[in-house]
């Protein structure tokens, strides 16, 4: 499996991403000019500050070169997994549904968070058990998931809530506690906490590897 | 001179240089210098080069009794940062910078450009900027609204700048006393990785050299910060200096950074400077005075922000994310190509060459000429007038301890509640201390942060200490005493000191008593450094923080790196284990309440002196701990600091999560045990076994065991001395209020 990681003016957490994936498979960066995908097997649009959040979160990074292709791949049943500002830049992009708005108390919030796994029916979750408990941090200042009731019963009824922050772990007012969600094809996923950082004991826990896993074990 | 023309421009005369913050002497050695009056470009680039701020004109001669040599010393003094060798061909680059004036006019913007600033300096080296620490001061938050405002936007600011740039911050300190409170202190450190061979400096070389300017435009913003912010006390107007600070962009600063490390990484340049203080000007000079050279500068050709500025504000322009390198001809193209692939402009605007001047030009018009030397080098450095004051400097603190709270038990909570010593937690979690996958150890986690950077389990540790009011008490030991609190937090989490940084906050250097505290300090920082083994390899001068109430507490910030050899065996703050055996490690003598945190909550004025320190003793605690930690024999380590004893130990159970035991005659115990301050006393825990051997290498007394849910003396007869959990936490969180 060849992970592909998109490369924004602004992206932080694009390196750690890429060594996250390098421990289930082969992983590189994108860059952001280039609307060539490099033949990549999933791709992970990473974590930061792209554009510097000007206009609004993820909305500059949307309308780049790499992100038409990776609409068209996500179109295409590929793989794409993102993650804190890359849930921002699929939701801007249409490829998953909701929008992420400012915390309640207005304050970024970097801490561990325990999330209950919501589906394993995902590209992105086969390795996991519907209910469990993972362990991974949130860091953010924009990530309250918000989207119209009807859509939110919506996206229960068709499982697709890819993980919620347990009981007293909801750091910034999430709608239903929702910190990830799928897409309608399964294959794309969005979530504000940090799987690329819980792949290590030594940095913390190692619980978001099994994000990672999921999508290498899928068949390519 | 060479066989310059006199250049083009308005002679402005000593009273704009006086207005400037130039002395009427200095002004007059300035007219030798040049053999004529300098015109305005010129008087502006003096008066910025000969401030207090760029000259060191006050602290340059002590600062040379600073150590700075050592077998680990990469980089020392001199440079953008200094750096130091960790070993595995890996190189730590690292510096403390102040930014107090601007965080004090603007917080937000202040602290956050002081963090972009710091950074710069870190990758002008051609080092990856890896962590930041910060360091605060202000007033009390009770009293002061003003303080509590202060204290939120600096907070925020540094976060702005560093979760936006991927840079994680990874730990520091707060304190709030009253004498910060017109005049806050904001200090970041930042280290960055390199290996050793590709480090670069920033002296100019090559005649015939292209000089490159990339990054941001140039505008007015921060005109004149050096000189009206950071060399003059606070006065009642100083919102009139607002336009001074400067504003930052974290994301021009990230292409800034990812452009110069690519820039480094390809070879494409000779020598490199960010453009900090006095913009163009300082970085100019002092690249053409590292070099040997001079510098010719068309300020026509810098992209600007805003028509119709002036050469002169071009010239001292602090508009941040800015870079000056220097490029052979040849590659130029490559230079600029690179700079369109990052979006940060690139423009060719000077060369380097063979007369040693600064030559400023407008287009074909010369608007200054100054001989490198005597911009950069000629300011006349002054000898301070140190006099130890005869009547104390600082009023006693206000009482904040209710007069009923008297019992171990209430005290303890007080203690544990108050501003210097509560959880700052509210802080640290709106930083991102995790980017870049390097930290082994976040904020509370063990006494110093600690990053992974080798690929066989190597890292280092990183602590930043200094508490003001010990060393208003006591210049010499109180400054003694931050840096060994320094080296006690690295010795928790098994790290060896490699290099030292500081930034020496003080208020007016021309006041005899200031200079007094001043000259004791950097007396202190010395011999513990010296004994310590961990030169001091950079760092920066903060004078002039007085405002209408009076000077700050001396404030001699250090900052500390030190090698972990194996990150897996760091020892964390908090008890770890059930059943553990605990004790008190490392102090051979009664501790001290004198300026210890609970005289301030009772008022007490400062003593005059604080008791000698036994520096060699501590010397030898900190090898026998700092080897505990390395063979894995403790469970955990924690320094006892602010609070004292008693303090340490509850902050181990919290840390934990752990209750403990305390067993001895209690009624007998001094308060001075309990609630005194001294340095490098430890809590420790592990198998009885372990702390027996170490007993054996220095003093240790096993007091109880780890578990349970409170923290219980033994025996209680009237079951009072119990804290539960739940209380201790509830005290230690007294600071979220502050951050709703």
């Amino acid at each position: 499996m060849r992970f592909g990681v998109v490369q924004f003016p602004g992206s932080c957490d694009e390196v750690d991403a890429v060594l996250a994936a390098e421990r289930v498979g082969e992983a590189e960066l994108l860059w952001h000019r280039d609307a060539d995908l490099r033949g990549v097997d999933a791709v992970i649009v990473p974590g930061g500050f792209s554009y510097g959040d000007y206009l609004r979160v993820g909305a500059i990074a949307r309308f780049s070169p790499v992100m038409e292709s990776v609409i068209r791949f996500a179109q295409e049943g590929g793989p794409v997994l993102g993650i804190c500002n890359g849930f921002q830049v699929l939701c801007e992009a249409g490829l998953l549904p909701g929008a992420l708005l400012p915390n309640t108390r207005l304050r970024f919030v970097c801490r561990q968070a325990d999330l209950v796994v919501g589906t394993a029916n995902s590209a992105w979750s086969g390795d996991c058990t519907t209910g469990e408990i993972l362990s991974i941090p949130v860091k953010h200042t924009t990530g309250r998931y918000y989207a119209p009731e009807a859509m939110l019963d919506e996206l229960e009824a068709d499982d697709r809530v890819l993980v919620r922050y347990a009981n007293g772990h909801n750091p910034n007012g999430s709608l239903r506690d929702i910190a990830g969600v799928v897409g309608e094809g399964r294959n794309v996923v969005g979530l504000m906490p940090h799987p690329e950082h819980a792949v290590d004991p030594l940095t913390g826990s190692v619980d978001g590897l099994k994000l990672f896993a999921s999508a290498a074990s899928l068949r390519v | 001179m060479s066989d310059a023309v006199a250049p083009v421009g308005v002679v402005q005369g000593i009273d704009q240089a006086v207005a400037l913050g130039l002395t009427r002497p200095e002004y007059a050695l300035i007219i030798e210098k040049l053999g004529r009056e300098p015109v305005e470009v010129e008087l502006a680039m003096f008066s910025l080069l000969w401030s207090e701020h760029c000259a060191y004109k006050h602290s340059k001669k002590l600062l040379r009794t600073l150590p700075t040599e050592g077998p680990s010393v990469v980089m020392g003094p001199g440079e953008n940062a200094g750096a130091v060798d960790v070993g595995g061909g890996i190189t730590i680059a690292f510096k403390v910078e102040s930014h107090n004036h601007p965080s004090a006019v603007e917080p937000f913007q202040g602290a956050a450009t002081g963090v972009g600033g710091i950074l710069r300096d870190i990758f002008a080296i051609g080092a990856r900027p890896i962590a930041v620490l910060d360091s605060l001061r202000f007033g009390e938050p009770a009293d002061s609204e003003r303080s509590r405002y202060l204290l939120d936007r600096a907070v925020a600011g540094i976060g702005h700048y560093g979760n936006s740039i991927g840079v994680p911050n990874i730990g520091g300190e707060v304190y709030f006393e009253a004498p910060y409170e017109t005049n806050c202190l904001v200090n970041a450190m930042a280290l960055g990785i390199g290996e050793r061979d590709k480090l670069i400096r920033s002296a100019a070389a090559g005649v015939g050299n292209i000089v490159v300017l990339y990054g941001a435009s140039t505008g007015r913003d921060g005109i004149g910060g050096a000189s009206v912010l950071a060399s003059a006390e606070f006065g009642e107007d100083d919102a009139d200096k607002r336009p001074s600070v400067q504003v930052g962009d974290p994301f021009e600063e990230k292409k800034l950074l990812e452009c110069s490390l690519e820039l480094l990484e390809k070879g494409s340049i000779v020598s490199l400077q960010d453009l900090g203080a006095a913009g163009l000007t300082s970085s100019a000079s002092e690249m053409a005075s590292g070099g040997k050279v001079g510098i010719d500068i068309d300020v026509a050709k810098v992209p600007l922000r805003e028509p119709g500025m002036a050469p002169f504000e071009v010239m001292v322009s602090e508009s941040q994310e800015r870079m000056l390198c220097v490029v052979k001809p040849d590659r130029v193209a490559d230079v600029l190509a690179l700079c369109e692939k990052w979006e940060v402009h690139g423009t060719a605007i000077g060369t380097v060459i063979e007369d040693r001047v600064m030559r400023i030009r407008d287009g074909d018009v010369v608007v200054g000429e100054m001989p490198v030397e005597a911009l950069v080098d000629d300011c006349p450095l002054y000898d301070l007038a140190p006099e130890k004051p005869t009547e104390p400097v600082y009023p006693a603190p206000a009482r904040t301890l209710p007069v009923d709270v008297t019992t171990t038990h209430d005290l303890l909570l007080a203690l544990l509640a108050s501003p210097n010593i509560a959880s700052r937690r509210p802080l640290f979690e709106q930083y991102d201390c995790l980017v870049q996958s390097r930290t082994v150890r976040r904020p509370e986690e063990a006494d110093a942060a600690v990053l992974a950077v080798g690929e066989d389990g190597a890292g280092i540790g990183v602590a930043i200490d200094c508490n003001g009011r010990r060393v208003a008490a006591d210049p010499y030991w109180g400054t003694v005493a931050a840096a060994l609190e320094c080296a006690a937090n690295l010795a928790c989490v098994g790290a060896e000191p490699l290099g030292t940084t500081n930034n020496l906050n003080f208020g007016n250097p021309e006041k005899p008593h200031i200079a007094w505290q001043l000259t004791e300090a950097v007396r202190g920082l010395g011999d513990a450094c010296r004994a310590l083994q961990a030169p001091i390899v950079g760092g920066n001068v903060s004078l002039y923080n007085e405002g209408v109430a009076g000077p700050i507490y001396p404030t001699p910030v250090v900052g500390m790196v030190g090698a972990v050899p194996d990150v897996g065996c760091v020892a964390p703050s908090g008890f770890a284990r059930d059943g553990d055996a605990w004790g008190l490690a490392g102090w051979n003598r009664m501790p001290s309440l004198a300026a210890s945190e609970l005289a301030k909550l009772r008022g007490e004025p400062l003593p005059d002196g604080l008791p000698e320190i036994d520096i060699p003793h501590c010397v030898s605690v900190l090898s026998a701990i700092r080897a505990a930690v390395r063979d894995g024999s403790l469970a955990s380590c924690h320094d006892v600091a602010e609070g004292g004893f008693l303090v340490a130990l509850a902050e181990a159970c919290l840390l934990g999560g752990r209750g403990a035991t305390l067993t001895g005659s209690w009624a007998e115990v001094p308060e001075a045990i309990l609630f005194g301050e001294d340095a490098c006393g430890f809590i420790v825990s592990g198998s009885r076994e372990a702390l027996e051997r170490l007993g054996d290498v220095i003093p240790l007394d096993i007091f109880g065991t780890v578990g349970g849910d409170a923290l219980r003396r033994l025996p209680d007869p009237d079951g009072e001395t119990v804290w539960s959990l739940d209380e201790l936490r509830n005290a230690h969180g007294a600071l979220a209020s502050l951050f709703p």
